[in-house]
């Protein structure tokens, strides 16, 4: 069980497959349109650094910074040059096989990113557990992909973090079939900025994903009502530069966008409907607000999920309105005061 | 923070209007005796319901008014940190200030007389309203029976003598202060129950703005909207009579530009031209006391006084009914709408504790907010009509008197001066004598003509006094449309190219403007054009379908139009004050029904 396919994983599956995986998997399941892929496991990471490697960060001082940046060197470099396990190597080549068969495509591009085993969000948003690497294809560049996550485990950010908190040991690694992305970006389920539940925010920009994740541009924003069905306010931004596949060397890079396309919004108002109704459709699924990323295929204008996961900002904060007779609300509404405050 | 707004005692006078200030009684203007107080208050513009400078009659709608919200707020529901509204007259123009209460012990004792009191109310809704009910129809009916008598060379005989009735004199003064008792006691029933309709809808409306803050208007309208009010049904006349006219093979009759006059001339020769006059009569009553206004202009006339604006409705209804387009109101729809838009907030909110109090405030707030519309057919239409052609009967009298040249005329004395005017009649008409009134008023009402003709081309400031530091009013806010932001700008003397009046109903729409100041002009506006006129009341409802957005003068936030508009879903703003003037028929306007602003694009 070093590699398990999306389709057959599920939410059950975060401590085998980390919360990426098991939510793409779920949500294959579910019949949402989420690029094929599969899941590197713990037990391969296990089967790789955990003997030798764990009992070098034991014991860690969290606030001696300079010795966890030494640590983490060192540690990063020998995850990187410890050999795979042949069982592993072999999983993780046949697991890009029949992916490749799948999709019937030779040698298909991947992106290769860190799946966190932790149930808290919190600990999947602290760095060196959002490790992504685009665009690799053949087997061995998916390998060498999956080995710079597993050495991601150890930088020293991650590590003073485990050390303070405790937390998972031991990470799994996501696969997946490459968009290649004419648009992508971010969708949350409620507006992060005001926190309304009844709006669905859009960040967009063209290219991959990666630069708006990343804060490299300014995307276009969209905000629309999942009740009226109609956008709020729509802004758009200066969209500076696109990711893209890079032909030549592999992997990707980065490239202005021409005028012409950064002055105008890069979704039409179908896509963003669109967008913002499967973005409704993966929060009924869950019965939460979620944070997801997208894009929208280059050829064919299909538009993937590539990550589910929940909001937990606004989720913890929303406010409870005061119960009460109608006098009292009455007067609450009075007594608020302030209303117009200089 | 800015120094602060102009100060209400340094406003200058414009030229032309010098001596306004003996039109309005003296408890209505800035005092220099109580200067201090004064200049260090917030004084804002009511531009919403008095967008022209007052006619000295017409202050009593303003009065009137005041006497009864401060009445209820302050005295009667004992709003815990809220008592009345103050108003003051500048430059012809009302401003208003709210008056609050700070002591936190003095807020609690407050509370604890508020909560039963309202408790009361609410619980007990449906027989308050009946109870309202017959007692608005009861003044609704002495006010039209009033007896406004003219004075006879003799009096007759079996009047005085026999039946010993009060002399005419006599009778006119009191039926004259009856009058005005009668339409101040309509406007204290005015706002019984409209501020507790308001404090539903309120509460309703910082709930979902707390639980949605993105919420817009129009969605909080639609999920109370379809329901039937009164002030839709003299429009349904309307449509009745247009549909009438097709029926008897009349409807040639109505033609775009022709007047009511040659309309009812040609309908006058035909069997069944005359049979849909009868039809018309009998469908005047009430409801033709719709006025053309909002009710607080003694020359926005009722409809039945006026009958310009129904007979260009029907021809607008006459000419969508012949293109087979479908006039009754899509009440299935909005029905199914509301349902729906209620259904789906309602999901999304957090928790069964929240869905509990969404359901209670939007079940109270659909059960007590028609009321909001409906009263004002009673009182500023059909009552306020009948109070001013009332008056003009009182000023009937003084005009065939020599106090001033035309009935009209009264309107330009204040209440107290016309009482004073009927005291000098009645005096002068029981001693033989001529009285003074016929050489004292003639130059007065003059010139109070060329002073309200001065003060018409004044721009009133928004606001005056001091920046206040809170304003604890919710109302300020969400009626009004007073924001921080809005405050300033105000202080800061932001102009530009804009206009400014309330956003009524959301949504950007740029257009080419169509300026309609007179209701002949109907028949004028285009497919898409933004309208921009005077007062958007119920019977301009027929170029609704036409338009892309609306503009007035006249209207707030619960103004009638701004109701249509969200029922339509264009962009609304109302009450600029002087959109008509500043636009003109072909300008390029962009109307911002989210920000209450109107640009000239060119």
């Amino acid at each position: 069980m070093y590699v398990v396919p999306f389709r057959a994983l599920g939410l059950d599956d975060i401590p085998l497959a980390g919360g990426k995986s098991a939510h793409l998997g779920d949500l294959t399941q579910a019949g949402f349109p989420v690029p094929p892929g599969f899941a590197v496991t713990t037990r391969a990471f296990d089967a790789v650094v955990a003997e030798h490697v764990l009992e070098l960060v034991d014991g860690l001082d969290p606030e001696d910074v300079a010795a966890l940046e030494a640590r983490a060197a060192q540690v990063r470099d020998l995850v990187e040059s410890l050999p795979v396990p042949e069982e592993v190597a072999d999983a993780i080549r046949h697991g890009y096989a029949l992916l490749a068969e799948e999709i019937g495509v030779d040698r298909p591009a991947v992106a290769v990113r860190s799946s966190a085993v932790a149930e808290d969000a919190a600990d999947a948003s602290f760095a060196g557990m959002q490790s992504t690497y685009l665009w690799l294809r053949g087997a061995d560049d998916a390998l060498a992909g999956v080995r710079r996550c597993w050495a991601s485990y150890f930088n020293a950010e991650a590590l003073a973090y485990r050390a303070q908190h405790g937390g998972a040991a031991g990470m799994s690694v996501a696969v997946q079939y490459m968009v290649d992305a004419r648009v992508a970006g971010v969708m949350f389920t409620l507006n992060p900025v005001s926190g309304d539940p009844s709006t669905i925010a859009i960040d967009a920009s063209y290219g991959l994903g990666v630069t708006v994740v990343g804060g490299e541009v300014t995307p276009d924003s969209f905000l629309w009502s999942k009740v009226t069905r109609e956008l709020v306010r729509s802004q758009v931004g200066a969209k500076e530069v696109e990711c893209v596949a890079d032909p030549d060397a592999g992997g990707v890079l980065t490239r202005p966008v021409p005028d012409e396309l950064r002055s105008r919004p890069c979704l039409e108002p179908a896509e963003v409907e669109h967008l913002a109704e499967l973005g409704r459709a993966v929060e009924r699924h869950y019965g939460r607000p979620q944070d997801l990323e997208w894009a929208i295929d280059r050829d064919r204008d299909e538009i993937f999920l590539l990550q589910a996961r929940p909001e937990t900002v606004w989720a913890a904060k929303r406010a409870v309105a005061g119960a009460g007779s109608t006098a009292e609300r009455v007067a609450a509404l009075y007594l608020k005061g302030g209303w117009i405050k200089s | 923070m800015s120094d602060g707004f102009l100060n209400p005692f340094e406003v200058e006078t414009p030229p032309g209007a010098e001596g306004w200030e003996e039109m309005y009684p003296y408890y209505l203007l800035f005092d220099p005796a109580r200067r201090e107080s004064e200049e260090n208050r917030f004084w804002f513009y009511n531009g919403m319901h008095f967008p022209e400078p007052m006619p000295a009659f017409d202050m009593i709608t303003a009065e009137s008014c005041y006497l009864s919200i401060g009445l209820y707020q302050g005295r009667v529901f004992s709003i815990p940190n809220v008592l009345g509204i103050e108003h003051r007259v500048v430059n012809g123009y009302v401003y208003i200030t709210s008056n609050e209460v700070s002591d936190p012990a003095e807020i609690e004792r407050r509370l604890q007389t508020f909560l039963p009191r309202i408790g009361f109310y609410y619980e007990n809704w449906d027989t308050l309203v009946a109870r309202w009910q017959v007692e608005v129809d009861r003044r609704i009916e002495e006010l039209a029976a009033l007896e406004v008598p003219r004075l006879p060379a003799i009096e007759d005989e079996q009047e005085l003598i026999h039946d010993h009735k009060l002399g005419s004199n006599y009778r006119l003064m009191a039926a004259y202060d009856r009058a005005i008792h009668l339409y101040n006691e309509l406007n204290q029933l005015h706002f019984e129950l409209l501020l507790l309709a308001y404090g539903a809808y309120l509460t309703f409306f910082q709930f979902c703005q707390g639980a949605f803050p993105d919420i817009g208007l129009q969605s909080m309208g639609q999920m109370i909207a379809g329901y039937d009010t009164t002030m839709m049904r003299p429009d349904d006349e309307l449509k009745q009579l247009a549909a009438k006219a097709i029926e008897l093979g009349v409807d040639g009759e109505f033609a775009d530009g022709r007047s009511h006059e040659d309309v009812l001339a040609a309908l006058g020769e035909s069997d069944a031209g005359r049979s849909w006059i009868e039809e018309l009569e009998a469908r005047k009553h009430p409801w033709f006391f719709m006025s053309t206004g909002d009710g607080f202009y003694h020359h926005h006339r009722a409809w039945a006084d006026d009958l310009r604006l129904p007979f260009a409705a029907i021809t607008g209804y006459v000419a969508q009914l012949r293109e087979g387009a479908e006039l009754a109101r899509p009440k299935e729809q909005l029905l199914a709408a509301r349902e729906r838009i209620a259904a789906e907030y309602r999901e999304l909110l957090p928790g069964e504790d929240e869905r509990k109090q969404f359901d209670e405030m939007l079940g109270l707030c659909r059960h007590v907010f028609p009321h909001a519309e409906s009263h004002k057919f009673f009182i500023e239409h059909w009552g306020t009509s009948l109070f001013f052609n009332k008056i003009r009967e009182v000023g009937a009298v003084l005009a065939e008197n020599g106090f001033f040249p035309d009935a009209e005329d009264v309107f330009y004395l204040d209440i107290h001066e016309v009482h004073e005017a009927l005291s000098d009649l009645g005096l002068a008409w029981a001693a033989g004598a001529p009285a003074r009134g016929t050489v004292y008023w003639p130059p007065r009402v003059a010139r109070r003509k060329e002073i309200l003709a001065a003060l018409a081309e004044w721009t009133p400031p928004p606001a005056l006094g001091v920046v206040p530091d809170v304003i604890n009013d919710p109302t300020v806010q969400l009626l009004w449309g007073v924001t921080a932001e809005r405050l300033r700008a105000w202080a800061g003397g932001e102009e530009g190219g804009g206009i400014d009046g309330y956003a009524a109903s959301p949504g950007v729409v740029e257009g080419v403007a169509r300026v309609v100041r007179d209701v002949n002009e109907i028949g004028t506006v285009q497919q898409g054009d933004v309208l921009v006129c005077p007062v958007t009341a119920p019977s301009w409802a027929p170029v609704f379908p036409k338009i892309s957005a609306a503009v007035s003068d006249i209207g707030g936030m619960m103004s009638h139009a701004a109701i249509i508009a969200r029922e339509y879903g264009m962009p609304a703003v109302v009450g600029t004050g002087h959109a008509t003037k500043r636009i003109k028929t072909g300008d390029r306007v962009r109307v911002d029904g989210d920000t209450g602003t109107v640009t000239i694009l060119d």
